[in-house]
């Protein structure tokens, strides 16, 4: 996750640390890359050359922060940027103060209404509301029994019947579902091309008649380029509130959600990652900024060491992280520079998905007072060359630093999970996470054996 | 020139499109593709071609991402053209170097009794759809078909399938949902063998590629394909969805190492999407498309044909 993105913008900009600003070249080198990246991620062209033009004006000129590189430098105005894009708007729902709110689904063929439309009843029937759900696409071979199945499965009314026409399927489930007690009614649509002047103007009509309080986009995180005309030709028409984002758990980086939102204004609300009916959740921009980058949160872990030290101190640091040779010198110096960033449970959360697990763990500053004094009682040799240090060696760091021969090896095994994690951190790829990183098991973090865990791609 | 069903299906007496059917059909996908009008001749200035003007050489290239070519890909066509040099017009060779890196007019391999074709993909391709489709297809064309729904984790995606079969007049091989795909996959070929049915359409559950256990079952299914019958799959279609960005390559990379794929079907031609996708994985990963999907019916299905498609995305 020293990603692609922030590599080949070092690449272009070169070391201009000397400088101080960023110039006009620099942010012409640095704009072709991010163009490059966010065409990559499916980002329509229009909305990526005014989004550039945007950061370029906010870019030249700008103070690089000492100890940032200006690939870093221009990165972090990107992802602000694109985080503020995608950020903004409401994300939340509306709901009728009285009387059952209708919620419509519209979308291309494929998009994943159907499954959203399971999930979603699924998801607001756990915040406490009464939801039904409506199947008014009678165009897919299937498609109502497929919704049948679904509520069956998570034990939510369905509601069809008329098998004709789509615009009195939609009115008569409401109406049945309304009568039959749901406050929350979700109507499944047929997919549909937006080119397709008959069924827009279906669509049109479907929602006149049951003037749904929220009308939602099911959008694949896949779309391509065509994301723009889709999201506008769909606006034009039924003038949806939010975007349901599908499939996020691919690797599609989304720039399609970006582009929808530029092109009309209407945040993306929902977030659905996965096959399985609890697989949707609200959304959050942040994350969408980072993943349409092709970058982690590491991105503010690396804000917040940079701020704490020394820029060649930490230039040389991060050389032999990425190149995995991670000694214990680099150990001592990462944990002092760790303690300097602040809370140290704050800044470990940082680390993506790590986060989570930190809940209700104590953080022991003695524990790893303890793992200085080992350190401090290896020799340079020692320090340096880690592989070294045999069971004699051990016995003496031990009496040393007044710890235990098993604390020690345990620091030795911690090293070595962390220098393989640098590595696959170098080589972009997410860090296995571990499971645990105690030497007691007792929710102290300090050096410890890992257990194994993938964490999830996104 | 526009590629016919026998010449498809490799028949040895097999003939293009008789002209007035071929000018029809070739109106209809013009007409898909050029749906909102906006093909690249509409946009650019083709005819009167500059290659000195920077501005223009930017506004092609701008036209063939926005028709999800892609950055590499797009970046080979103007190399391409640029070393053709000459002013002038310019429709020509675009369609000419777009119609080459889609590769030489494609053939599905089913001279075998009976042929398998695997079909995969990611989720809301159409992959059902299109089963659909090239079951009727295969049948007019004298063969006799046999679909098997080997999707036992989607809701309702046995029904779907065994919609289309009736349609189609296929035979038809499911299970009960949850059940193991490959098992039906199996059966379906036994059952091909033993009614002598001359082509076997197995139909998978829609996978995102990321998800390693789900590539895994699939490499299964193959395997277990393969076992039961030698040579078999003798095609496997990875149905890519017209609209679908970048993420296409990947897909079709990732499809690539699990199962071999041996073709692209690519749908939703109907839709505004010009399907430049196909252009990138064709140039990038060498996979030829085989199959059009040009709308939601049962005779909505094409067999590829290079220079048509390259034709109708450059003129309109």
């Amino acid at each position: 996750m020293f990603d692609a993105l922030s590599d080949r913008l070092q690449h272009a900009l070169g070391d201009l640390r000397g400088r101080g600003r960023l110039d006009e070249e620099a942010v012409s080198k640095a704009m072709r890359e991010i163009r490059l990246a966010l065409l990559e991620a499916d980002v329509n062209l229009q909305v990526v050359k005014d989004f550039v033009a945007r950061v370029r004006e906010r870019a030249v000129g700008e103070e690089v922060l000492k100890s940032l590189t200006p690939g870093q430098q221009v990165v972090k105005i990107v992802h602000d940027e694109l985080t503020a894009t995608m950020g903004g708007g409401d994300s939340r729902l509306a709901f009728a103060s009285r009387g059952a709110t209708v919620i419509l689904l519209v979308g291309l063929q494929g998009s994943g209404k159907t499954t959203a439309a399971a999930k979603l009843a699924l998801l607001l029937r756990k915040d406490g509301k009464r939801p039904a759900l409506v199947a008014a696409d009678l165009q897919r071979p299937a498609a109502i029994t497929q919704l049948e199945q679904l509520g069956r499965q998570v034990q939510i009314p369905i509601h069809s019947g008329e098998r004709r026409d789509p615009v009195a399927a939609a009115r008569k489930g409401v109406e049945a579902a309304t009568a039959a007690g749901a406050d929350v009614v979700i109507v499944d649509s047929a997919g549909r091309h937006q080119v397709d002047e008959a069924l827009m103007d279906e669509l049109g009509r479907i929602a006149a008649t049951i003037r749904p309080l929220n009308v939602l986009l099911v959008l694949d995180a896949m779309t391509g380029q065509e994301a723009v005309n889709v999201a506008q030709a769909f606006q034009e028409r039924v003038a949806f509130d939010g975007i349901l984002l599908t499939k996020l758990d691919g690797d599609a980086r989304g720039g399609a959600a970006l582009s929808a939102r530029a092109v009309t204004g209407k945040p993306v609300k929902l977030a659905s990652t996965g096959e399985k009916l609890d697989q949707l959740d609200w959304f959050h921009p942040d994350r969408m900024a980072s993943r349409i980058l092709g970058m982690g949160d590491v991105l503010t872990l690396i804000e917040r060491a940079e701020a704490a030290v020394e820029a060649d101190e930490q230039e040389a640091l991060e050389q032999r992280v990425l190149a995995g040779e991670f000694t214990f010198d680099d150990f001592l110096t990462s944990y002092r520079m760790l303690r300097r960033m602040g809370p140290l449970k704050g800044v470990l959360s940082l680390i993506p998905g790590l986060g989570g697990q930190l809940q209700g763990l104590a953080v022991d500053e003695r524990e790893l007072k303890r793992v200085e004094a080992i350190i401090l009682s290896m020799t340079p040799r020692e320090r340096s060359f880690p592989h070294v240090i045999d069971g004699s060696r051990r016995q003496r760091i031990a009496q040393g630093s007044g710890t235990t021969v098993q604390e020690v090896s345990r620091l030795l095994n911690a090293r070595k999970e962390m220098q393989k994690m640098m590595r696959r951190l170098g080589k972009g790829r997410l860090p296995a996470l571990p499971g645990q990183m105690t030497t007691t098991g007792g929710g102290r973090v300090a050096a410890g054996r890992g257990g194994r865990r993938r964490s999830r791609r996104r | 020139m526009a590629r016919s069903w026998p010449e498809l299906l490799g028949e040895a007496d097999a003939a293009p499109e008789p002209e007035a059917q071929r000018a029809g059909l070739f109106a209809r996908l013009r007409d898909s593709l050029s749906r909102s009008r906006r093909a690249l001749a509409g946009e650019l200035a083709l005819t009167s071609f500059d290659p000195a003007d920077e501005a223009a050489w930017e506004r092609l290239e701008e036209s063939l991402i926005a028709a999800d070519v892609g950055v590499r890909a797009t970046a080979e066509l103007v190399r391409r053209l640029e070393a053709r040099a000459g002013a002038g017009d310019l429709t020509e060779p675009l369609t000419e170097e777009l119609a080459s890196l889609l590769g030489a007019p494609p053939t599905l391999a089913l001279a075998a009794r009976p042929a398998v074709v695997l079909v995969v993909g990611v989720n809301g391709t159409g992959k059902t759809t299109t089963i659909g489709k090239l079951a009727q297809k295969l049948r007019e064309h004298g063969r006799s078909v046999l679909v098997a729904a080997a999707d036992t984790f989607r809701a309702a995606a046995e029904e779907q399938l065994e919609i289309w079969a009736k349609r189609a007049d296929a035979d038809f091989v499911g299970s009960v949902r949850g059940a193991d795909p490959a098992a039906v996959a199996y059966d379906a070929v036994e059952a091909a063998v033993a009614r002598g049915r001359d082509v076997v359409v197995v139909d998978t559950a829609g996978r995102l590629h990321t998800q390693t256990s789900l590539m895994d079952e699939l490499a299964k299914i193959r395997r277990v394909i393969e076992r039961r019958l030698e040579g078999a799959p003798h095609e496997t279609l990875l149905v890519v969805d017209a609209t679908t960005g970048q993420n296409g390559l990947q897909q079709a990379r990732l499809f690539q190492e699990a199962v071999g794929v041996t073709g692209v079907a690519l749908t939703k031609l109907d839709s505004s999407a010009k399907g430049g996708i196909a252009v990138a994985i064709a140039y990038e990963l060498g996979l030829p498309v085989k199959l059009i999907g040009v709308g939601e019916g049962l005779d909505d299905l094409r067999p590829f044909d290079p220079h048509d498609f390259a034709r109708a995305l450059v003129s309109g």
